[in-house]
């Protein structure tokens, strides 16, 4: 009854403060030359529009519902003294500005825009170049970061951001945005139902997007390229991750998607393409993988330890050095149903799937496993030897891991 | 000029040169005869410096054959086998010999000499045994050296070459040259040559002239003065099958 | 010497086994580049290649050599010229040639490619400089074989089994002892085991130059630390020409004693 009673006063003060909002200008000519000054003297819904132009301000604090725009890209440069601007009031939309010089500190997060405890906020179509912290999201819900641009340049992980870094904050949608060159393109913690699709992630020195403690999560549509280490999720429960693709995430201890301590989550129609490791898995349990492509990674998939109950099926495997790297002796997981291009098996009664089971995991990446020195012989002729007799007569992979019905042609989703 | 002191050559327990000296200062043609193991090829391979002797010098006009290759410029040898690359053709052949040695060479006169002239353009694997024989006559003969090793000079060949290897060899030894024959034919051995060298176990048996080697067998037949040689019990006078030693027993094929 | 090794060389340039080899790599490459439009994956391919049939060819090819060729040696050893020379220009004739195929059959695909304006290029010349040291290391090892043992069948056995224990079975053992000393560091042993064997040094030296070499972890980057100073290219060069080099010597050392 209350809640309703809210609304209404909310719906009712909404309709008034419309229909009296004024505009404000601000140019370098105007009355109001600063954005500052301008945000001092409007009242309560209220829409600034400012011009093109260059405005040296920082710690622009915003402690009113307003609506403030650029029109003509106006350039908002911080001269690396600080914060750029903070929200501290629901309903604030932020749109059109380019944000630059945001300045930097061991002890003070500074981001070029931070949204503290408030809802309804919509920032779009922004650029953010030159940054510590991109947009940082303080216990906000309900809002938006909609099409911004954020271009890092940051060259250590110790001195640098995060793109755009959600802390206790829920019920956000983050998309169409861009975010490179930062240390952590997308950072979530502590935050739940937050829905993240059509970004680019590229670039980034540490994680395209990373999770911890985050729960109830969507992320969809997202490419995340070339990035230090790939996507984390670390520590979380029910993500759905769908229709995204990792790419070119190379390197020594790199990955396309990190999966740690997560649970009763869902990784559906994603493409894994030239990632030193497309999954790596530790500690998963009641996730399904499914119909998702895995193309030309080092290892496919990388399943740590401790992973139970996981469903594995209609994914396609293509071309990789390794489908499936397992420590441990006993599998709890289901393999059955996918598509490998390393299968030579035959379909003799013509149901699709072939008659023989596949065994993914190859026993030099098993051995590798239990002595990591061992990959030293990559691609010599003698694993090669081991590998062949292994998958003759198996002796040492796990006995059931293997695909009872693995596809005979590649799985279209 | 040849000398040979003390030479002593074993191939694991099997000592093939005992002790041999041989000194070998006549011109023309000395035969070196014996039965098979006897140590010919070995010590032609000795002079040759093929076979590394154990013990013992050879000398070559004055000069120890271990201290450098270069006495080879002045000698000739016709090997046993007549095997060369199959890739290459005749005329390549010659001219790579001809190549390695750096020395004015009579090659188109042997050529015509032995009527080799259509066979210049085809590969070596395409001929002949006997052709190809006479392909390592011309190799053997072109440089006009003063010492010459002719190891199974006439084998595989036609009579007709035959008669014109034998009227080469004659034609050399009226240059005196020095030539090292050896054979198993007695009959071509009897034409040509004028000393016997005859090896037994390693050892020379009997080294001097052809007609020494007569006299002091008392057969007129070369065939069975080398066998009276071996077997110097045993009467020969009626032309039979060569008896057999009991022991040790060196085969007979001279 | 120049002149055997002229002689060698031509003879097998112009045999039928050099031109099957010649067109076999051709063939490889060409289908490799233009059919899977993928250089660093044909770069791979041409690794295993490397690492196999190299010394394996190099191996049969100069023990085949060394036998087929024996009366035309002794035909050469008549003539007036070291013993050493006239084995050393063989081997360099026989090596060279097998070289020469192999860099041309694989160039020239390459070349018409288009990799020398690509960045492929020192990849490609990697993956050159170990194929040629390794045929030039095997032919070297057959050399010693095949003048070792006047038995053709015991050399060529010899041959295969020489050629089988550093393709395959050092490898078989530098894992049996990486299991069995698993709680000790093992970065400098499988650094040491790597670098004594060609094939195994040249397989880490290709697969260092390649994406691939991400695989390879932390004892990875403890190779390419390693290999990428100064003192681990110059170490791996030297291990390279150090086992051309000793069996030459021993080479020259038996020709200089034997009886032919």
């Amino acid at each position: 009854m209350i809640k309703l009673f809210s609304h209404i006063t909310m719906v009712f003060f909404l309709m008034t403060s419309v229909l009296s909002a004024q505009k404000t200008e601000v140019c370098k000519t105007c009355e109001i030359s600063t954005i500052a000054r301008a945000v001092e003297k409007a009242k309560p819904f209220d829409t600034i529009e400012v011009r093109a132009g260059t405005y040296k301000e920082y710690n622009i604090g915003i402690t009113k519902p307003l609506t403030i725009t650029g029109e003509g890209n106006p350039v908002i440069d911080g001269e690396h003294k600080g914060e750029i601007i903070t929200i501290r009031s629901d309903n604030v939309t932020l749109a059109g500005f380019t944000l630059v010089n945001v300045g930097t500190s061991y002890t003070t997060d500074y981001a070029a825009i931070r949204v503290v405890k408030s809802k309804d906020f919509n920032i779009r179509n922004n650029t953010l170049e030159r940054l510590f912290f991109g947009i940082y999201l303080e216990k906000a819900r309900q809002g938006k970061v909609l099409n911004n641009t954020i271009k890092g340049d940051a060259v250590n992980e110790y001195n640098s951001g995060n793109g755009i870094q959600l802390w206790y904050s829920n019920n956000v949608e983050v998309s169409g945005n861009t975010v490179q060159n930062v240390r952590d393109g997308i950072y979530l913690e502590f935050s739940d139902n937050i829905e993240i699709r059509n970004n680019k992630s590229i670039d980034n020195l540490r994680y395209g997007l990373h999770f911890m403690f985050s729960n109830h999560d969507t992320y969809t549509e997202n490419l995340f390229e070339n990035n230090g280490a790939g996507v984390a999720v670390m520590f979380s429960k029910f993500i759905k991750m769908r229709d995204n693709t990792f790419r070119k995430n190379w390197g020594p201890s790199s990955y396309g998607l990190l999966l740690k301590e997560i649970t009763d989550s869902e990784l559906t129609r994603n493409t894994f393409e030239s990632n030193t490791q497309g999954v790596r898995a530790e500690g998963v349990s009641r996730m399904t993988f499914t119909e998702n492509d895995f193309a030309n990674n080092g290892y496919a998939v990388k399943i740590q330890g401790a992973c139970y109950s996981n469903t594995f099926s209609r994914n396609n495997f293509l071309y990789n050095t390794f489908d499936l790297s397992y420590s441990g002796r006993i599998n709890e997981n289901n393999f059955d149903h996918n598509y490998w291009s390393d299968y030579y098996g035959y379909d003799l009664n013509r149901d699709g799937t072939g008659d023989v089971p596949y065994r993914p995991v190859k026993l030099f990446s098993h051995m590798t496993n239990r002595i990591p020195e061992a990959i030293v012989l990559l691609r010599s002729t003698f694993t090669g030897l081991l590998d062949f007799s292994e998958k003759v007569t198996p002796v040492f992979t796990p006995p059931g891991l293997m695909d009872n019905a693995p596809e005979m042609k590649k799985i279209i989703w | 000029m040849v000398s040979i002191q003390n030479l002593n050559k074993a191939f694991g327990r099997n000592q093939v040169l005992d002790n041999l000296s041989l000194q070998i200062n006549q011109k023309g043609v000395t035969a070196i005869l014996g039965p098979n193991g006897s140590g010919k090829t070995t010590l032609i391979k000795s002079i040759l410096g093929m076979t590394i002797p154990d013990k013992g010098t050879i000398t070559i006009n004055g000069r120890d054959i271990k201290k450098d290759v270069l006495y080879r410029e002045n000698l000739d040898y016709l090997p046993q086998i007549a095997d060369f690359p199959d890739n290459l053709k005749v005329k390549e052949l010659i001219k790579m010999i001809k190549d390695l040695r750096n020395k004015p060479a009579r090659d188109e006169t042997l050529i015509r000499f032995f009527g080799l002239e259509p066979f210049l353009d085809k590969k070596l694997n395409t001929l002949s045994g006997g052709t190809r024989q006479k392909v390592n006559l011309i190799l053997a003969f072109m440089f006009d050296s003063p010492l010459m090793i002719l190891d199974e000079p006439s084998s595989g060949l036609d009579p007709v070459s035959l008669i014109r290897l034998k009227e080469w060899i004659n034609m050399e030894k009226a240059q005196g040259k020095i030539i090292l024959v050896t054979s198993h034919i007695m009959s071509f051995v009897e034409e040509i040559a004028e000393n016997i060298a005859f090896l037994l176990d390693g050892k020379i048996y009997f080294n001097g002239s052809l007609s020494q080697l007569r006299t002091k067998t008392g057969q007129e037949d070369l065939e069975h003065a080398i066998a009276s040689l071996l077997l110097p019990s045993t009467p020969l006078r009626d032309r039979g099958k060569p008896p057999l030693r009991s022991c040790p027993a060196p085969n007979l094929k001279l | 010497m120049l002149k055997i090794i002229k002689y060698s060389f031509f003879d097998l340039v112009r045999s039928r086994w050099s031109y099957a080899y010649f067109l076999f790599y051709l063939l490889l490459a060409a289908v490799l580049l233009f059919l899977n439009n993928n250089l660093s994956g044909a770069i791979i391919t041409l690794m295993n290649v490397n690492i196999i049939l190299v010394p394996l060819i190099a191996t049969v090819f100069g023990v085949m050599y060394h036998y087929n060729s024996r009366e035309f040696t002794n035909l050469l050893l008549a003539q007036p010229l070291k013993r050493s020379a006239i084995f050393t220009g063989q081997y360099l004739g026989i090596a060279g040639s097998l070289s020469l195929s192999l860099v041309l059959g694989l160039g020239i695909p390459f070349a018409a490619y288009g990799l020398f304006r690509s960045t492929m290029i020192w990849n490609f010349a990697i993956l050159m400089i170990t194929g040629v040291a390794l045929t030039f290391i095997f032919t070297s090892l057959a050399f010693n074989i095949a003048l070792s043992n006047e038995n053709r069948i015991k050399g060529f056995g010899y041959a295969i089994l020489l050629w089988l224990l550093l393709a395959v079975v050092y490898d078989g053992i530098f894992l049996l002892l990486l299991a069995s000393f698993q709680e000790y560091p093992l970065e400098k042993f499988s650094l040491a085991a790597t670098v004594l064997n060609p094939i195994d040094l040249s397989r880490i030296l290709i697969l260092l130059k390649l994406d691939i070499s991400a695989l390879l972890g932390y004892t990875g980057a403890v190779f390419k630390q390693f290999f990428g100073t100064s003192t681990g290219s110059i170490l791996s060069s030297l291990m390279l020409l150090l086992w051309i080099v000793l069996p030459l010597w021993r080479m020259r050392k038996t020709a200089e004693r034997k009886d032919f």
